[in-house]
């Protein structure tokens, strides 16, 4: 039995020590949010925040969260998300949408850190999370699109 | 088509006695139509037609017939009924509509989400599904108040008349008890308030907050897991297995032999993909374990010396090249690929007394229970599919085999629902490749410098002669002439040949399917022969367009918008290539430069569009965007390789797809038109491969004729 600080809730969860926590979150918990995209960290899709850095769930194993705090798409809010998801909902980034979970948390945490990022900013801080539809250009311009609210 | 005629009467039976209400066209299987409804039994809703619903709380719901995989059919298609219907798109909710005769794409003869379809089958049939609706709801009011219809008006969901007014809610019942008018007339493109105006996209909320849920999503009650482990050799079997230590492993629920793999069901995935790598397999690896791209492309090459068949002919083109002043030929190929859909492969099953339900990421939700059938056993009018939200399309889930393969598992646990998931390297190397190709031109050009001469022929294995066999006539797939036999110049001495080459390894349609192909052969070659003709590419084309007015305009305004012909600097090239395809007129040019390093940066693809009627303007663009993507995709480093008749690549490290670092910027000039709306969901691909190697010949000097161009030793920041 682990027990797991997600989204500020404790829960306790029975699963084999080296389950990786997306499948800790989709299939155990049910929260299927956070998405599953390639299991080796090269797409993604599964970015979750562990105590506020953005992290690939898909090979974080359930051993490795004791004491953090794990933030998911379902539960992460504040100025800088919501202005975040605001922007998305604005210029309409998405189009299947699979990819878009990690897009918004990896955005969240850039927009945290660094409030007024460049395009160079952006390209260091996202090239990480894969678009197979290719909706980077509105990513780009929704993330330039919250720091503007944000800095307002 | 008994059991459909069987549960369509049965739902008009049910629907009579549950609300009064007389149904119109109505052809929805009960099951399927009304698990989703909303209302309860006293205050069901009203099905006006198979697309239109409206809820006693004036809940109006779109029952939409092609599947969301970003393309924003959800969005576009309510567009087309809310503007008829006299509502604001933003009230419409979307369900997606279940298998139904009523629901076939009437451009490709089957419930099938493909071809840039969907809003040019849709553009009549859900207006008028709309303005029926519309009729009906004006006239029960009418009849109430005793009033003639015309003098009553509809708009934002309620019929009012004076002082009088009714919501549609209120009206949908005795609506419903009316006879459905036959030629409804549809308002004018001026008259629009809604279609061709910006609009967000109804499912972005949803998208932007991880609660859209896609078939990798669903649940079912008491759901296990399973992984399957299937042939390295693509058409492989199962010759044996040992699963004991498998079978031992936590969580193991049973194991299955399905002839092309071994699954692992489970309580859990992570338990299931654990114990599926404890399995040891014995495979017969079939025919397909001597296959390597050198055979592949030496078979494409000899097969090209067959005739094949002729799409397009006219004049003398032998004749012309033996006079021409100046004759060209070329050799184009292009590589195999995966489609890399970010949600890989997976499919939710329950086989059980009653039947079998299927919870999938599908575009061709009809094919989906035809396998489901015949992998369970069960019959196909009790099989379900209930699509989901599409992680990534692009022709992938065409296919049904994850389907097939889910049903087959499942049915060895009956009542357990059983949800399959892929590994990336299972999506990567079980794919149905989009095929190699190779291609052979001749060009010939007159001592004026024009061009008086064009024989092509385009040799590739065909996905039609696979999936739909009976629409290959004759040796020819009509899939594989597109992007060709609708070529766009004015020649007077052409022919143009396709042959089908099969060469053993399974293909599928890829996002444009043959324009690709076919477009980064000719755009490329077209090109070469303008710098034969000592001509300006854009010019060069822009005289062999005198007949085809939309397709010139577009070429001009692309070439405009891009700055064409101005001086550029050193190390910068642009490059053009211009088509028309799925009834939409196009032209690209790309911008280029060198870095420091060599490297070749693309900074600008500036496109200019003319799809008839945008429907929904921002998301042809947004179509354009990525479709740009899928085209580097294709273009730059993407291929898969096959040694030993196994595939190479396994996931995205070795099989890469462009990244926000890598992204051009994308300029999209849409031109206004009048013209019923073109297809729009792959439009943005073909163009950018052509386009790119024509700016790196201007660039480099280098003229390239294979993709992707990283094998002609390119490489790319």
């Amino acid at each position: 039995m682990a027990t797991l600080d997600i989204n500020g809730k404790v829960v306790d969860v029975e699963a084999a020590p080296d389950t990786p926590l997306l499948w800790v979150l989709r299939d155990h918990l049910g929260m299927t949010g956070t998405k599953f995209g390639c299991g080796m960290a090269l797409c993604g899709a599964c970015t979750v925040h562990l105590d506020g850095v953005p992290t690939r769930s898909c090979i974080t194993p359930l051993a490795a969260l004791a004491g953090k705090k794990i933030t998911t798409i379902e539960g992460v809010n504040g100025k800088v998300a919501e202005a975040v998801q605001a922007a998305w909902d604005h210029i309409d980034v998405p189009q299947c949408g699979y990819c878009q979970s990690g897009q918004v948390l990896a955005a969240t945490a850039l927009l945290t850190k660094n409030p007024k990022p460049s395009d160079a900013d952006i390209d260091t801080a996202m090239s990480g999370n894969l678009c197979r539809c290719g909706t980077y250009q509105r990513i780009r311009a929704a993330i330039h699109d919250a720091a503007k609210s944000l800095e307002a | 088509m008994n059991a459909t005629n069987v549960s369509r009467r049965r739902f008009l039976e049910t629907s009579a006695v549950l609300g009064g209400g007389l149904v119109i066209g109505l052809t929805l299987p009960l099951r399927g139509a009304l698990a989703h409804s909303k209302g309860s039994a006293n205050t069901p809703p009203v099905q006006a037609n198979a697309w239109v619903r409206i809820g006693p709380d004036d809940t109006i719901t779109l029952i939409c017939h092609r599947n969301e995989m970003g393309q924003d059919v959800h969005t576009s298609l309510a567009l087309l009924v809310a503007e008829e219907l006299e509502v604001d798109v933003d009230k419409v909710e979307v369900k997606q509509a279940p298998v139904d005769p009523v629901y076939v794409n009437a451009l490709l003869g089957a419930q099938i989400t493909g071809g840039s379809s969907s809003v040019r089958d849709a553009w009549t049939k859900l207006r008028e599904a709309g303005a029926t609706a519309r009729t009906q709801l004006v006239a029960a009011a009418a009849n109430e108040w005793k009033v003639p219809a015309a003098d009553c008006t509809a708009k934002d969901g309620v019929v009012s008349h004076g002082d009088k007014h009714r919501t549609y809610g209120e009206l949908a019942a005795s609506a419903a008890k009316l006879p459905a008018p036959t030629n409804v007339a549809l308002k004018k493109p001026t008259e629009f308030t809604q279609i061709g105006k910006h609009q967000h996209r109804l499912d972005t909320p949803a998208k932007a907050r991880g609660k859209a849920i896609f078939g990798i999503d669903t649940k079912a009650p008491g759901m296990v897991y399973a992984s399957l482990e299937q042939c390295p050799v693509i058409g492989g079997k199962v010759l044996s297995v040992d699963d004991s230590k498998a079978k031992s492993m936590p969580g193991v629920r049973a194991v299955v032999n399905i002839g092309e793999g071994v699954a692992v069901i489970a309580d859990h995935y992570w338990n299931a993909k654990k114990a599926r790598e404890a399995l040891a397999i014995t495979w017969d690896y079939g025919p397909g374990v001597g296959l390597d791209n050198a055979k592949i492309e030496a078979t494409l090459k000899e097969g090209a010396k067959q005739d094949g068949s002729v799409i397009r002919q006219h004049g003398d083109v032998d004749a012309a090249l033996k006079s021409a002043t100046k004759k060209v030929e070329a050799e184009y190929r292009l590589q195999l690929l995966a489609h890399a859909t970010l949600e890989p492969m997976n499919c939710l099953a329950l086989v059980s007394d009653t039947g079998c339900d299927i919870w999938a990421s599908t575009q061709f939700p009809q094919g989906a229970q035809g396998v489901a059938a015949a992998r369970s056993g069960v019959p196909a009018a009790k099989v379900q599919i209930f699509p989901q939200f599409i992680g990534g399309g692009f022709g992938r889930r065409l296919d049904v085999d994850f389907i097939g393969q889910a049903a087959a598992i499942a049915k060895a646990v009956p009542g357990t629902p059983v949800k399959l998931i892929w590994t990336r390297e299972d999506d990567t190397r079980n794919d149905f490749y989009r095929p190699a190709s190779y291609h052979a031109l001749r060009g010939g050009i007159d001592a004026k410098g024009d061009l008086v001469a064009f024989d092509y022929k385009f040799a590739s294995a065909s996905v039609t002669n696979r999936m739909f066999p009976g629409v290959t006539k004759n040796g020819l797939d009509p899939l594989m002439t597109e992007g060709a036999i609708d070529l766009t110049y004015d020649i007077p001495n052409e022919r143009q040949r396709v042959v089908i080459q099969e060469f053993g390894l399974r293909v599928g349609y890829w996002r444009s399917v043959s324009h690709a192909l076919n477009a980064f052969a000719i755009e490329g070659f077209v090109d070469e022969l303008a710098h034969a003709a000592g001509k300006d590419p854009v010019a060069f084309r822009v005289t062999l367009l005198g007949k085809q007015p939309r397709q010139q305009a577009v070429l001009e305004r692309a070439a405009k918008a891009a700055g064409w012909g101005r001086k550029l600097g050193a190390g910068k090239a642009q490059g053009i290539a211009s088509m028309e395809s799925y009834g939409t007129h196009q032209a690209l040019v790309v911008d280029i430069s060198k870095t420091a390093s060599g490297a070749i940066r693309i900074d600008k693809l500036t496109y200019a569009i003319d799809p008839g009627i945008a429907v929904h303007p921002d998301q042809v663009i947004a179509q354009i965007q990525g479709g740009a993507v899928s085209g580097l995709i294709n273009t730059l480093t993407a291929k898969i390789t096959l040694k030993e008749g196994r595939v190479e690549q396994s996931n995205f490290h070795n099989y890469q797809l462009p990244r926000m670092n890598q992204m051009p910027k994308i300029d999209v000039v849409l031109m206004p038109s009048g013209d019923a709306p073109g297809g729009m969901g792959e439009v943005g691909v073909p163009l950018v491969a052509p386009a790119i190697a024509n700016a790196v010949f201007a660039l480099t000097g280098q003229r390239v004729r294979t993709l992707p161009l990283a094998d002609a030793k390119l490489t790319f920041a």
